[in-house]
């Protein structure tokens, strides 16, 4: 059942196991493990960037295609959530709506970048999705009349995921409320989709994928359509990652252009990607909570550490919390070079 | 036997179109000048547009060139070209500061040695960071463009951290030495005297470009190089050395762009580098790549495009590039001047 549940494709070493069975349980549980505030969004931000994650492990583990615009179609589920709720009122419908249309209208520009770079070369597709994002980043800021500009939107959810709704008195401590109604939305519809993932890389299709990120040459000489391949997988890709930005919107009740379309959340994507194993959804899973957890709480650990070197040249300033995408990037060239599998594939040849 | 007819065959002169094929791109800029003066009601305000376009698109050219050779004799995609903007521009500043008293004089000499002094350590200081980033980061990713998209984007990650360690994380603000500042005034159009001189470098560097890749031994192999590399390494040319030597110069001319930019811009930043990067990768993708003078066109384009629609409808900036590369990947997908085949 569960062998069915992971489409086959289990962890294959016991230490991976354990970790993710923590993370899941973590994750199932957060709200009950680790009340607070800060926790709990901490937790929502690991679903969702799993979410995120895994779909572009998709396009760049399986595929084998860059792209730099996975936060555009992150941030087009968001706004599709956050415009929809602003014009058709609170509710569910326009909630799902604007989720529905924000992944639909990611995946038709995907589907245009796709047919225009990839047919020619695949590394055309990086440079242009580079290009195509900042211009859509820009654009998003400037329309300051329908997305807000750079102070965002702020916009009302459906009431019963706000705090406001009640059902019923505490359990375990844990007040039961729309926030907790709000953070099982997140952790159900992250869980559904990484397992959908799950399914679309060990089908047929997917193995298909990986053939072709292996050599492409090779798999168009055996008759697979390699471009209808690539931007089928990119079109997903950019679907799911739009529907991991509408629940990031529905979490944080907020959007803007900072929180979902910056290039740092991309710079974040391709950390947590490699270091967690490219080509391996699991991967996707351990380098998100990793990296948020680092983010939220490594860099706390760097001020100390910069703190007891005071004084001397440099140092410290090496050693500033602001400074940690520094070390996670020097991190990201040794995991190129020495662990192309990252975390998963290096736990899994220990084994 | 009677005489062979005078007349010269049909079939040996080609149509119009396809004779003017290879000269189109450079038709495509005075295309867009048109236009640009149709558009435009006033024509001291086209001159003006017209001069900061070209001394835009110079300035991108200078930056874009490095990456499209390196890219041509290697098939090495650097992700990580703008830090080298980056620091150029953080260096050259840097020096122009300490040199406040030159630059401040009412000299045009004087300033132009203040400048001079900055562009030197600033090609001087990017030619050795792209060595090293050529040794350390993109040599052992030879062949893979997965991993060199990665592992550039990485490096430009550390390299503007490191911008960031050593200078502060604030922008740093600069003034146009003193005889630099302010315009001349040509045929009742304003133009920044800047600008000109911008133009000025833009054009000389090209045409020395030109004249080494055409006229020189060097060139010779490096042009050699880029059609057709297995050949050249087997005719006893050690390729890897010149790509070297190809990479350092790239990376010294992307330090002299950042200061030319900085200057311009009168604000530098860490990220400056990553987002002229997007410039650069459609002047590169637009203009074929692998080709000098395809980047050269491209960038001029892309130059005056921006300016005449800034001014035209300052909303449409931000795309018209974009909408420059759809339709010129429509009409020649590989670019416009394409050199490198698919590999």
């Amino acid at each position: 059942m569960i062998v069915k549940l992971l489409s086959g494709d289990t962890p294959r070493s016991p230490v991976l196991t354990l970790i993710l069975l923590a993370i899941l349980v973590g994750l199932a549980f957060a709200p009950f493990l680790f009340p607070g505030v800060r926790s709990v969004d901490t937790a929502a931000r690991i679903c969702i960037f799993i979410v995120l994650v895994a779909s572009y492990d998709l396009m760049l583990g399986y595929g084998g295609i860059v792209s730099f615009a996975h936060t555009m179609f992150f941030g087009m589920g968001a706004y599709g959530v956050a415009l929809a709720s602003t014009h058709m009122g609170r509710g569910f419908e326009a909630v799902a709506l604007g989720a529905l249309s924000g992944a639909v209208l990611a995946a038709a520009i995907a589907l245009l970048i796709g047919l225009f770079s990839l047919r020619v070369r695949a590394i055309f597709f990086a440079m242009i999705t580079l290009a195509v994002a900042s211009a859509v980043a820009v654009l998003v800021s400037q329309l300051s009349t329908l997305t807000g500009g750079e102070d965002g939107l702020s916009f009302r959810t459906p009431r019963a995921l706000t705090p406001a709704f009640k059902f019923g008195d505490e359990l375990f401590g844990v007040r039961l409320n729309g926030k907790l109604l709000a953070y099982y939305l997140v952790f159900g519809v992250s869980l559904l989709l990484f397992l959908f993932m799950l399914r679309v890389v060990n089908s047929p299709f997917g193995r298909v994928l990986q053939a072709i990120r292996e050599n492409d040459f090779r798999a168009e000489a055996i008759g697979y359509r390699v471009v209808g391949y690539r931007v089928t997988v990119t079109c997903l890709s950019a679907f799911i990652a739009a529907l991991a930005g509408a629940l990031y919107a529905i979490w944080l009740r907020y959007v803007g252009p900072d929180t979902v379309l910056s290039f740092d959340i991309m710079v974040d994507i391709l950390l947590m990607v490699v270091i967690g194993g490219m080509g391996t959804m699991y991967g996707a899973v351990i380098g998100a909570a990793l990296l948020v957890l680092a983010q939220n709480y490594l860099q706390e650990l760097m001020g100390l550490a910069a703190g007891t070197v005071e004084g001397l040249p440099i140092l410290p300033e090496l050693l500033n919390a602001d400074r940690w995408l520094l070390w996670l990037g020097i991190l990201f060239i040794l995991s190129i070079y020495f662990f192309p599998t990252g975390i998963v594939g290096r736990l899994r040849q220990g084994r | 036997m009677s005489a062979a007819p005078d007349h010269t065959p049909i079939m040996s002169r080609a149509g119009l179109a396809d004779r003017l094929g290879p000269y189109l791109p450079v038709l495509l800029i005075l295309a867009i000048m048109l236009f640009g003066l149709l558009a435009i009601p006033s024509m001291s305000s086209w001159l003006t547009l017209t001069v900061s376009g070209l001394a835009m698109g110079m300035m991108i050219f200078i930056m874009a060139s490095g990456m499209t050779l390196v890219f041509g004799l290697m098939d090495v995609i650097n992700f990580g070209h703008g830090v080298f903007i980056s620091v150029g521009a953080f260096v050259g500043i840097s020096i122009l500061l300490i040199l406040g008293h030159m630059t401040e004089a009412p000299s045009l000499a004087l300033n132009l040695a203040a400048i001079l002094a900055a562009v030197m350590a600033a090609m001087a200081a990017t030619a050795v960071l792209g060595w090293a980033f050529e040794r350390v980061i993109v040599k052992p990713v030879y062949g893979a463009h997965l991993k060199q998209i990665l592992v550039t984007m990485g490096g430009l990650i550390v390299v503007e951290q490191l911008i960031i360690v050593l200078w502060g994380p604030e922008e740093i603000y600069i003034l146009r030495p003193e005889a630099l500042q302010g315009a001349v005034t040509f045929a009742g159009a304003a133009v920044e005297k800047y600008r000109l001189l911008a133009v000025g470098i833009g054009a000389v560097l090209f045409i020395a470009m030109r004249f080494t890749l055409r006229r020189t031994k060097i060139g010779l192999i490096v042009r050699a190089g880029v059609e057709n590399g297995e050949m050249v390494e087997a005719l006893g040319y050690r390729l890897r050395l010149v790509f070297v030597g190809v990479f350092i110069a790239g990376s010294a001319l992307a330090g002299l762009g950042g200061v030319m930019w900085g200057l311009y811009q009168e604000v530098i930043t860490a990220h400056m580098g990553q987002e002229i990067m997007i410039l650069i990768f459609i002047v590169v993708i637009i203009g074929g790549l692998g080709s000098v003078e395809g980047c050269f066109i491209g960038a001029l384009l892309v130059g005056l495009l921006q300016n005449y629609i800034a001014f035209l409808e300052p909303k449409l900036a931000l795309i018209s590039n974009i909408a420059l590369m759809v339709a010129i990947l429509m009409w020649r997908p590989q670019g416009m001047i394409p050199v490198v085949k698919a590999k």
